[in-house]
């Protein structure tokens, strides 16, 4: 069988799924009116984005006057953290009575984790720079799980926000954010997750995981690119984000991006309602290409915890390994002429040539963080893919290795 | 994956001069396992000149293409000619190189300079020969851990 592409980078971002895009297309060329005008043109789109708001909080367990659109998960981020850190700053500044009090004794400490993703971490550090925020970073294990203890430790009465990512982009760990949620809860401090990577791969509850802000994207669930949501619970002070025409109840304004919103609100609809099958269908194909990859290759590690089956502790979709004496560009190089897609933590495909962050806080050496390899997939792959792929790895890695200097030995001794 | 050059992708798919070389009269070495790319050639010489030279590689694709390509460069060169080499001799025929990648581009040369330099100082290789190995050979790609 041949392929025209096998795509497995899905933790990049996923093939838009046909029927969101049809469901997209009459608000370019029909339904194009402003959802802030008042005929009833501009109803119809104000209706539309209401509808998928609606199917958004509905899936989170929300409430649809908690959901804010976005333009991603990037800026959802930087919403959440500065927004909360300004309401902080400003609350400081009057007390109750009206009367000014001394700058720097509002709350000013994040606790996040090394393992989160750029737009959590280069937030955390603008705020220190340009806000005289802390932000206390902490460890992960082996298997990249922070220990919710570490959590209740690092708490003070400066605390203001948690902020944990759900399921990791890189290795897939999913971390246990309803215990999160409630011992941020109990300390009285604010929980904000990032669930780009495992909303509509297992349980999101804003509920029941006591989350007070939640970060989404649509492009990582075959919706459009540019359109995400912030949750924010009812009652939680955050600074309004973009000011103008007062767009979302003056949080953020700013036209609807509607077409997007509507193709958001349908990749949710269309994921919620196949959630089982979806999900079952990746582990299969998650489990099977691990288990011929591990019988098949020698000296190649699973980075991430694993256990068959599982899919509340490893994302059903991630596959991450670590193959000993190659360089992973070079691996991911000759998938990519296999018309494979796949993406690397190695230092030499990063633009600081530093190996991948996440698997060095997991205490991956040099050699196996370069050589890591991570195969992200989706509904939309099938079982002759994983066939395909878990036969070309082997075959590449031993071409690899064959032109590796590692492992084979010169001695140089003087001649004289 | 980076955009790389049609040269470039071709060279990687298919390098000429990749492999291990048995006998050969000089090794040299650059790089380490942190920047994630390490590189090893090897070079044969009579005369003067260098009739055959191959190299192993831990590196990326840009690195195996543009060790690939100077080892067809330096074939039949003097030892002085293949001294004198620069990245841009070596690139040359690769199209254009991303720029976070002259680093990797530019290994190839400094582990042949290495090469001919042992060669000159006249300290020989033995290859795979792990009984005598030094333990600072056995540590090769764990520099700087
Ligand atoms: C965990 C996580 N958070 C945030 C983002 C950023 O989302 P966006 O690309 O929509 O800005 C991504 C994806 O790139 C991600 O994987
Ligand atoms: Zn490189």
């Amino acid at each position: 069988m041949r392929f025209k592409l096998i795509y497995m980078d899905n933790g990049a971002t996923t093939k838009i799924d046909e029927n969101v895009l049809k469901s997209m297309m009459p608000y370019f060329t029909e339904k194009y009116a402003n959802p802030s005008s008042s005929h009833s043109f501009g109803q119809d789109a104000k209706d539309a984005v209401d509808k998928a708001r609606g199917r958004i909080a509905k899936a989170i367990g929300a409430d649809e006057h908690e959901i804010f659109f976005t333009s991603g998960g990037t800026e959802s981020n930087n919403w959440a953290l500065k927004g909360l850190a300004f309401a902080a700053m400003n609350a400081g500044k009057i007390d109750a009575s009206g009367k000014k009090i001394k700058s720097g004794e509002h709350k000013n400490h994040i606790i996040t984790t090394k393992i989160e993703h750029k737009s959590i971490l280069n937030v955390c550090e603008w705020l220190k720079e340009n806000a005289g925020f802390e932000t206390t970073y902490l460890d992960v294990d082996k298997d990249g799980f922070v220990n919710p203890e570490d959590i209740k430790k690092a708490i003070t009465k400066k605390t203001l926000l948690v902020s944990i990512i759900h399921g990791n982009n890189e290795v897939g760990t999913i971390q246990d954010i309803e215990t999160i949620g409630n011992i941020c809860k109990n300390a009285g401090v604010l929980f904000h997750t990032d669930v780009c990577q495992s909303f509509t791969k297992t349980l999101v509850d804003v509920q029941k995981q006591n989350i007070d802000l939640l970060t989404l994207n649509a492009h990582k669930v075959h919706g459009p690119k540019g359109i995400g949501a912030l949750f924010i619970r009812k009652g939680v002070e955050v600074m309004d984000w973009q000011q103008g025409g007062n767009h979302e109840k003056g949080m953020r304004s700013g036209t609807e991006n509607v077409h997007g919103i509507v193709g958001f609100g349908e990749a949710v609809k269309i994921a919620m309602k196949d959630v089982n099958k979806n999900v079952k269908h990746m582990i299969l194909l998650r489990d099977k290409l691990i288990k011929v990859i591990m019988d098949n290759v020698e000296n190649v590690k699973l980075n991430g915890y694993y256990k068959e089956g599982n899919s509340d502790k490893r994302l059903c979709n991630n596959v991450n390994f670590s193959f000993l004496a190659i360089e992973g560009e070079s691996l991911g190089g000759y998938l990519d002429q296999k018309f494979v897609c796949s993406s690397t933590g190695s230092a030499c495909n990063a633009r600081n040539l530093e190996p991948s962050y996440v698997l060095k806080a997991m205490e991956l050496t040099d050699e196996e963080a370069n050589g890591s390899l991570r195969l992200t997939l989706s509904k939309f792959n099938t079982e002759e893919e994983i066939d395909y792929v878990a036969k070309t790895i082997p075959k590449i890695v031993e071409k690899l290795r064959h032109i590796s200097p590692i492992g084979k030995v010169v001695n140089y001794f003087k001649k004289k | 994956m980076l955009k790389y050059s049609k040269e470039t992708l071709k060279r990687f798919s298919e390098p000429k001069f990749a492999g291990e070389m048995k006998n050969p009269d000089s090794v040299g070495e650059e790089g380490n396992m942190k920047c994630g790319d390490v590189m090893r050639i090897y070079i044969k010489v009579k005369d003067d000149i260098i009739t055959d030279i191959k190299f192993l590689t831990y590196g990326c694709v840009a690195a195996i293409a543009s060790t690939d390509a100077l080892c067809e460069t330096v074939k039949g060169k003097t030892l002085d000619e293949a001294e004198k080499l620069t990245w841009k001799d070596v690139v040359e025929g690769l199209g254009e190189v991303p720029s976070i990648k002259v680093h990797c581009s530019v290994m190839g040369i400094d582990a042949l300079k290495d090469a001919i330099k042992k060669y000159r100082e006249g300290i020989k290789p033995v290859i795979n020969d792990e009984e005598e190995c030094c333990e600072e050979m056995k540590n090769i790609g764990k520099i700087d851990q």
